[in-house]
């Protein structure tokens, strides 16, 4: 167009460049990283806090004899005195090591069946449903049968764990890759992604949030399948948290019974913070917090 | 009953249709979406296709794009053309950044690094999104994101651009210079466009040609050259007196379905 000057095209310029500021302004965020984890922590600290007291309370009332019931602070003594020894250490990594084997293997068993539910139609019409059904059975009964199965072993837990855990796992897959908006996949396919790219440029990250999700929930039912079977397989060599927890109710150790929760409270807290962060960098970049948490 | 050919045969860039008919369903549920629809858009042509709801605007871009199947009649387009199609919504990735998205094409052809990061740059900077590369879809603003995709589509190469009313969300503000920006753009690229809108007014802004298409089923009813010349203003007397004759015949299209 001959009549498209330089003085017009850098009005255009101005232009644009002046409306992009316009509404873009005021959508960058100011807060500081401290000020957004102090403002996460300090409800949690006064949460704890209140929860001792409440425990210190009903100690002072003596609703029940202290040997039955022990303080904070005597538990806090043979929490000290737990971590100064083996026993402790040797149980946290007998039951970690439980729980990454089953847990890693779950997540395998789900990914690989989640993915295919949701591509081929007649798995789906087949097993679908059942892998709900299977979620939604209490893990703690299926130990009869992986007893009855495999004995008194570590395989009666495992097989336990991978149960508790696979079909919650698989379900996220599922949802994640049944949600996954159609004009994405359509933008996906007119960009060239076919076949196996569009999986891998389209479906896999639009369908990140609902699988990590899946992956929380499955973690969180691996660690109680985890906790059952170790209370009730006891017996084998080795001295996991669970058993030890057996052990001090046996022996009407308190202290130790207490402190024992307490490092499985800590664990099982500690993991699901792990992905609680993956989950919130996740919608952080998609923008999620910023549509809803403002 | 199908038979579905997008033929290599006519000149890059060109688009033509050929009596296409498109059905949904089957048996008595089938609902039929395009009629014959028969159509020449030679290479480099800016056309409009307009109408109310339902006269299938969106599945004839969607057949062109070889996103569907035609259930009749046959699409021709240029040697190896694979169009570039465009929404209403962006349809950014959003896990991607702003260079992220306009890179997927380029990777999914296997380009090298470099030349990558190359065009990437240069797409931007055809958008006016230069410094913005490293933003989110989401930090972006409804027109910059629609800039986006259309670096995107660009990243493409392909001669023919899809566009299923790609400004239908903006304000008339934003609207208006994204006018100014895709036609600058149709004209250096020297691309062919075929552009989806139900704005009569964007249609004569932008179009050398405007097709009307008529509802349920959608068949070309009308069809007129824009013969204003570029630079155009949206507000100005000569679009504004073809605007007003494309509108006059919707509306009695329109209230044909109203008996």
């Amino acid at each position: 167009m001959a009549s498209d000057t330089l003085a017009d095209a850098a009005r255009a310029d101005a232009e644009i460049s002046g409306l992009d500021a316009l509404e873009i302004a005021g959508r960058q965020k100011t807060t500081t990283r401290a000020v957004t984890i102090w403002a996460s922590t300090w409800p949690k600290l006064a949460a704890l806090a209140i929860a001792v007291g409440a425990w210190q309370v009903v100690v002072w009332a003596e609703v029940w004899p202290s040997y039955s019931l022990p303080g904070p602070g005597t538990v806090w003594q043979e929490l000290v005195r737990q971590a100064g020894g083996a026993q402790l250490w040797d149980g946290l990594a007998t039951t970690l090591r439980r729980a990454a084997v089953g847990y890693v293997f779950s997540v395998g068993v789900g990914l690989l069946l989640g993915l295919a539910v949701a591509r081929f139609r007649v798995l789906r019409a087949a097993i679908g449903s059942m892998i709900t059904a299977l979620q939604t059975m209490p893990s703690i009964a299926w130990f009869p049968l992986a007893i009855l199965l495999f004995e008194l072993s570590e395989e009666a837990i495992f097989f336990v764990v991978v149960l508790g855990a696979a079909p919650s796992i698989a379900n996220g897959v599922i949802s994640g890759v049944d949600y996954v908006p159609p004009l994405l996949q359509r933008a996906g396919r007119n960009l060239g992604a076919r076949g196996l790219n569009l999986y891998r440029y389209v479906i896999a990250p639009a369908a990140l949030p609902a699988i990590v999700a899946g992956l929380k929930q499955g973690w969180a039912f691996s660690w109680r399948s985890l906790m059952a079977g170790e209370l009730i397989v006891v017996g084998i060599s080795q001295t996991s948290l669970g058993a030890q927890l057996t052990y001090a109710r046996e022996l009407a150790d308190a202290p130790w019974l207490l402190s024992t929760m307490i490092v499985i409270l800590v664990v099982g807290l500690g993991v699901d913070a792990a992905f609680g962060a993956a989950d919130q960098a996740i919608r952080r970049r998609w923008g999620v917090l910023d549509q809803t948490g403002q | 009953m199908t038979s579905t050919k997008t033929t290599p045969r006519s000149a890059t860039g060109s688009v033509a249709l050929h009596g296409v008919t498109k059905v949904y369903g089957q048996g008595e549920h089938a609902v039929l979406a395009l009629d014959g629809v028969s159509l020449d858009v030679a290479p480099g042509e800016f056309v409009c296709l307009v109408g109310a709801s339902g006269c299938g605007k969106s599945t004839l871009l969607n057949l062109v794009a070889g996103l569907d199947r035609v259930s009749g009649g046959r699409i021709e387009l240029g040697d190896g053309v694979n169009p570039g199609l465009m929404f209403q919504e962006s349809a950014l990735f959003p896990w991607l950044t702003v260079e992220g998205n306009v890179d997927v094409p380029l990777k999914l052809r296997r380009l090298p690094r470099a030349q990558r990061r190359e065009r990437v740059a240069e797409l931007l900077r055809t958008v006016h999104l230069a410094e913005f590369g490293r933003k989110r879809p989401h930090q972006l603003s409804g027109g910059m994101r629609q800039r986006v995709a259309l670096a995107r589509t660009l990243a493409l190469d392909t001669p023919v651009l899809l566009m299923d009313e790609p400004f239908g969300a903006l304000d008339a503000m934003t609207r208006d210079i994204l006018h100014d920006e895709l036609e600058r753009i149709w004209t250096e690229r020297k691309l062919t466009v075929l552009f989806v809108t139900h704005n009569v007014r964007e249609a004569a802004r932008l179009a050398d040609r405007i097709i009307l298409l008529s509802s349920r089923p959608g068949r070309i009813i009308y069809s007129t050259p824009v013969d204003v010349p570029r630079p155009r203003r949206i507000d100005s007397p000569e679009i504004g007196s073809i605007a007003a004759e494309v509108t006059g015949r919707l509306r009695t299209e329109v209230g044909r379905h109203g008996q």
